[in-house]
């Protein structure tokens, strides 16, 4: 099954890192590592700061640009892992190893397969 | 019971099919769970079998293994269904009346005989996805509930006064969490068994306090939840014989469910302990549970459930209260505190502490809690700190205690019981 795991901090919430002794892998390059060596990793994407991003509506045929994100969060999307793993605790597994753990929270979240909309991409 | 002889088979159907739905649906629901990794899925296929073997079997006689005969026909249903819904996604909705079914009887009746085995670790498997800690608490326990103990909706709804519609919803949101989340009907390996066993045993024990305390509501329509709890308990120790832990939860229920007839007098007041008709105690549920509780601890892996049933097993064997061993009580409380530190072991230790000792050493016991605030909504609470204070000799403390006490409480009964201990403190 395929997940992806949304990857969510305040802003400013790595200078406060929590300690443990866990299996947090604390390098980022070292965790796509061990992520793509166990052939888990389908891609991850790191998202620009919050504050450069511009919400689009329509207001009838008008664009309504907003500066900023959709939604005002304290705790911000920050980027994501997509993974393909045999289940929801394997999935759950690698988001504890994530080294956001020491700071941040993770959204694991199912992804949808076999829709008609997904054709042109395979 | 069913006889050997077809003709009495066939001629009590209805009561074999009854017995099977009782007895064999939460087994081939798990079964087929396990192999679809689709509750609702299973559900409607263990549904359509029951309604098979509603046709067949008063034509064709009871089959000998019933079990084995509804797992094959629901399974069937279960192909049909995949084959139908592929039909429809390959060739459009119009074309599914050309698509032959078969009638869930088994040609074949078992093909290898289905392994108690298997059965049991499918039944494991549904256990430890119904109380996945991916999914909020009150839905494993209706999920439990519902597909472990086999309850129906109506049951669950009405023994936590919860709307049947609300209750239903749930499930069926819960159902498809597990099939779009990809919770699995398995036993977890072994890094995460610990932790996945302790959250089952959370639910049944949860279960059995729900029963237990009975928190608001008409008893009368509430499904004895204790039962349930204590029926669950023997399933995981029959399934993990040797985790300590689950048999200690199961030590401790029964030992505590053995004063269900003395805890409350023919008006349904509560009866404190030190009041208690011993006589009236399960005796029978008292040797069951010391002795498992006996295999237990030979397991050498003490934990809260274990100790917890300690205490319940020394109160068991004490011939009054008076006569009770209250420092070894208050040292199994004094243990439990120190592995699984919490409010309300500390409120336990001060009684026990001041029957001990004396009622000023349990008080003292009791003040840092009473301070930090934490159960400031919490009846138990001021109930012991008031009986604390009225031993000690505090009348004027005790009556304010009481007073907090039964603000705090819901239970009619037990609000009954405190004012009318209160009602001896008052000035008149």
């Amino acid at each position: 099954m395929k997940y992806a795991l949304l990857i969510y901090a305040a802003p400013g919430a790595r200078e406060n890192p929590v300690a443990g002794d866990n299996n947090v892998i604390d390098s980022w390059l070292d965790y796509t590592v061990a992520m793509k060596d166990t052939g888990a990793l389908l891609g991850a994407e790191q998202l620009a700061q919050v504050d450069t991003a511009t919400t689009l509506r329509m207001s009838g045929a008008d664009r309504l640009l907003t500066d900023g994100p959709f939604i005002e969060t304290k705790e911000h999307l920050l980027g994501f892992y997509l993974v393909d793993v045999p289940d929801l605790d394997a999935a759950l597994d690698w988001a504890a190893k994530m080294p956001i753990m020491r700071y941040g929270t993770v959204e694991v979240r199912p992804v949808l397969e076999g829709q008609a909309w997904r054709a042109p991409m395979e | 019971m069913a006889g050997t002889d077809g003709v009495g088979e066939t001629a009590d159907v209805p009561g074999a099919l009854e017995r099977a739905y009782r007895e064999e649906w939460t087994a081939v629901v798990a079964t087929l769970a396990r192999r679809l990794g689709d509750l609702q899925a299973a559900e409607d296929a263990v549904s359509e079998a029951f309604i098979s073997a509603a046709r067949t079997w008063p034509r064709d006689g009871v089959p000998p293994k019933p079990g084995a005969w509804l797992t094959v026909a629901a399974w069937r249903k279960a192909v049909d269904q995949l084959r139908i819904r592929q039909h429809i996604s390959e060739r459009g909705l119009s074309s599914v009346a050309d698509l032959p079914t078969t009638d869930a009887a088994p040609a074949d009746p078992v093909p290898a005989d289905p392994e108690e085995v298997v059965m049991e670790d499918d039944r494991l498997g549904l256990i430890f996805a119904c109380c996945h800690p991916a999914l909020a608490p009150e839905v494993r326990v209706a999920l439990t509930l519902r597909y472990v103990a086999g309850l129906t909706t109506r049951e669950i709804a009405a023994a936590f006064l919860t709307p049947e519609p609300t209750l239903a919803q749930r499930l069926v949101r819960a159902k498809r969490k597990i099939r779009e989340a990809g919770i699995r009907f398995a036993t977890p390996p072994s890094s995460a068994l610990a932790a996945r066993i302790a959250a089952v045993q959370a639910v049944i024990y949860l279960v059995f306090n729900e029963g237990y305390a009975a928190s608001g509501g008409d008893e009368l329509v509430r499904v004895d939840l204790c039962a349930e709890a204590i029926w669950l308990g023997r399933v995981l120790h029959r399934l993990l014989p040797d985790d300590a832990e689950s048999a200690g939860l199961l030590a401790l229920m029964l030992l505590t469910h053995s004063h269900a007839a003395a805890r409350q007098d023919s008006h349904g007041k509560p009866v404190a302990l030190s009041d208690q008709d011993r006589s009236a105690w399960d005796a029978d549920m008292i040797t069951q549970g010391t002795a498992i509780l006996d295999t237990a601890m030979e397991l050498r892996t003490p934990g809260p459930y274990q100790l917890q049933a300690a205490i319940a097993a020394v109160h068991a064997q004490a011939p009054s209260f008076g006569d009770t061993d209250w420092p070894q009580i208050a040292a199994l409380y004094a243990e439990l505190s120190r592995r699984s530190p919490s409010p309300v072991v500390e409120v336990n230790r001060a009684v026990a502490v001041g029957l001990a000792d004396s009622p000023l050493a349990g008080l003292s016991v009791l003040t840092p809690v009473l301070e930090s605030g934490q159960l400031d909504g919490y009846g138990p609470l001021h109930a012991a700190h008031a009986d604390l204070l009225e031993k000690a000799g505090n009348a004027d403390a005790a009556a304010a205690a009481w007073a907090r006490a039964i603000e705090t409480t819901e239970n009619g009964p037990l609000r009954d019981e405190m004012l009318r201990r209160a009602a001896r403190h008052s000035p008149d």
